[in-house]
Parts: C-alpha cells; sequence; structure tokens
C-alpha cells in the first residue's frame, strides 16, 4: 500500500504510539496516508479506538513476527 | 359556548402529533450535540512519585490526542510533577507490597527474580529509596515507556491545561517560580469544582 510519511513506533509502549501517531498526521494533508509499525501488542486495540474518537480513517492493520502495521488515512 | 369543544379538539390533536414527534426529535437533537461537543476530562494528580507520576500524565496526553479538552489540578504531593526538575522523583518500595522489586539486568533468569527485601531491611539501609528509584528508571528504559519528563511535554504540547493548588502552595512553602511556567493558573477547589462540573470524565489520582 502506498504511504505518504512514515512512523516507527517500534520499541515504544502505551501511550507513545498513539501520541506519535497523532503528532504524525496533524502535520499531514486530509486524504494522506499514515504508516505506523510498532511492536506495542496493545496498540491494536488502541489504533482501532483512535480511529474511531478521531475520525481518522484505519485503512488496515498487519502483523507479521511480532511487529504491527497499521495504515491511517487521515481525516 | 361553541368554540369550547374545538379547542379542546385542537388540544387532543396537538398533543397527540407531540407525542408522536417528540421523542424522535429530542433523540435526533441529543444526538447532534453530543456529536459536536468536544469531549473533555479533569484529572485531580494527588501524587509526587516516580510511579504515581505516570496516570495523569498518560491520560492526559492520551485524552489530548483523541482531540479532547483536558486539565489537570495538581494538588498536595502532586505539585511535585510541576516542578521545573523532574527527573529526580523517587519511588517507594518500603510499605508498598503490591511493587515487584526485579532487576532491570543481567539474564532473563535473573531479571524474573522478585527480591523479596523485607521492610525491616528496606527502611535500614541508607539510600535504599534511591537505589529501587534508579532501578525503576532503568526498568522504564528497558521497556519503551515514556520518560516523566517527556510525557509532560507532550501534554504541554497538545494543549494540557496544568492547574496549581493555590492552598498547596502556600501550605509546603513554595513560590510560583519553582514551577514550570507553562501553569498560568493557581486557584482553589471552589474554581476547580464547576470545572469538574462540566467535564465528561474527572478522575482522582
Amino acid at each position: 500500500m502506498n504511504f505518504d510519511k512514515d512512523l516507527d513506533a517500534r520499541g515504544l509502549n502505551c501511550p507513545l504510539p498513539i501520541l506519535r501517531a497523532k503528532k504524525a498526521l496533524s502535520e499531514m494533508q486530509s486524504g494522506q496516508v499514515l504508516r505506523i509499525v510498532s511492536t506495542d501488542v496493545g496498540s491494536v486495540k488502541d489504533f482501532q479506538a483512535f480511529c474511531k474518537q478521531t475520525g481518522n480513517e484505519l485503512l488496515s492493520q498487519t502483523e507479521a513476527s511480532n511487529e504491527y502495521t497499521f495504515f491511517l488515512k487521515r481525516k | 359556548m361553541g368554540a369550547t369543544p374545538d379547542v379542546a379538539l385542537i388540544e387532543q390533536i396537538v398533543r397527540q402529533r407531540l407525542d408522536e414527534i417528540l421523542p424522535q426529535k429530542i433523540e435526533e437533537k441529543l444526538a447532534e450535540m453530543k456529536a459536536n461537543k468536544t469531549p473533555s476530562m479533569t484529572i485531580i494528580a494527588t501524587k509526587g512519585t516516580l510511579d504515581w507520576a505516570y496516570p495523569p500524565f498518560i491520560l492526559a496526553s492520551t485524552a489530548a490526542a483523541l482531540g479532547w479538552n483536558v486539565a489537570i489540578f495538581f494538588t498536595f504531593y502532586g505539585l511535585q510533577l510541576l516542578k521545573k526538575d523532574i527527573s529526580d522523583l523517587k519511588i517507594s518500595p518500603l510499605g508498598n507490597p503490591g511493587m515487584p522489586m526485579k532487576m532491570p539486568f543481567g539474564p532473563d533468569w535473573f531479571k524474573g527474580i522478585n527480591w523479596n527485601i523485607p521492610n525491616l531491611v528496606q527502611a535500614g539501609i541508607p539510600g535504599f529509596e534511591s537505589f529501587a528509584s534508579t532501578l525503576m528508571r532503568q526498568t522504564i528504559k528497558n521497556n519503551g515507556v515514556a520518560d516523566i519528563s517527556e510525557l509532560r511535554s507532550l501534554c504541554l504540547e497538545a494543549g494540557v491545561n496544568m492547574i496549581g493548588c493555590q492552598m498547596t502552595v502556600d501550605l509546603f512553602g513554595f513560590t510560583h517560580e519553582d514551577f514550570i511556567p507553562e501553569v498560568k493558573e493557581y486557584c482553589g477547589a471552589a474554581s476547580f469544582l464547576p470545572m469538574a462540573q462540566e467535564a465528561d470524565v474527572t478522575l482522582f489520582v
């Protein structure tokens, strides 16, 4: 999937992946896509909740060898 | 009085119609108000140790990231969290049976040991608290958990309103210069409660 910005949140724990994502999104244009890679297992549920609350779209989330990849489309 | 029955009839029809449409209208209006309202949270932070510094700053920064309006009222020992330098916050394992005492270094089997140190020993060794605080800080670092100064900065960046309790400032002999300049407001319970009344979430930490 194509993305406009990449955020490496590996090794970071709650709530840092969300805070960094929020910051990255605020520097992006509406409709642009942010890719986030995280190792925090709690971030899976947290990104779902974050997107539901903020209205940014969670395009996809995948897991591969304990790394979680999220694609978020900015509102 | 020929008009009387008509009025009664009209009133009955109006009432009937209102009963039909009002519940739906009210529901629509409430949903609209809910959708347009920015959620808000107020937190009362009363503890000044390294461990208890986390809940208010984690919740406040996350709520701010979700787009909420957040205010934290720092009172009693919580005021320590507004000091300019909070890199030396301490944790005390003494009399805290819920706190695991594990080493943040060495092989996994060693890190897994829970050091059950009697209170009497903890109390008797000078510098035990500083030692435990150093270990805790290392554990925090090892686990990718945010440093408390960093979390506080993130809160401030996100516009979290930090309020100091003026009574406690006076009680402990602090001055406003002891605290970060981002604290714009010092007030008391009478100012905080109306804020909490308006908030969707209020927490006491």
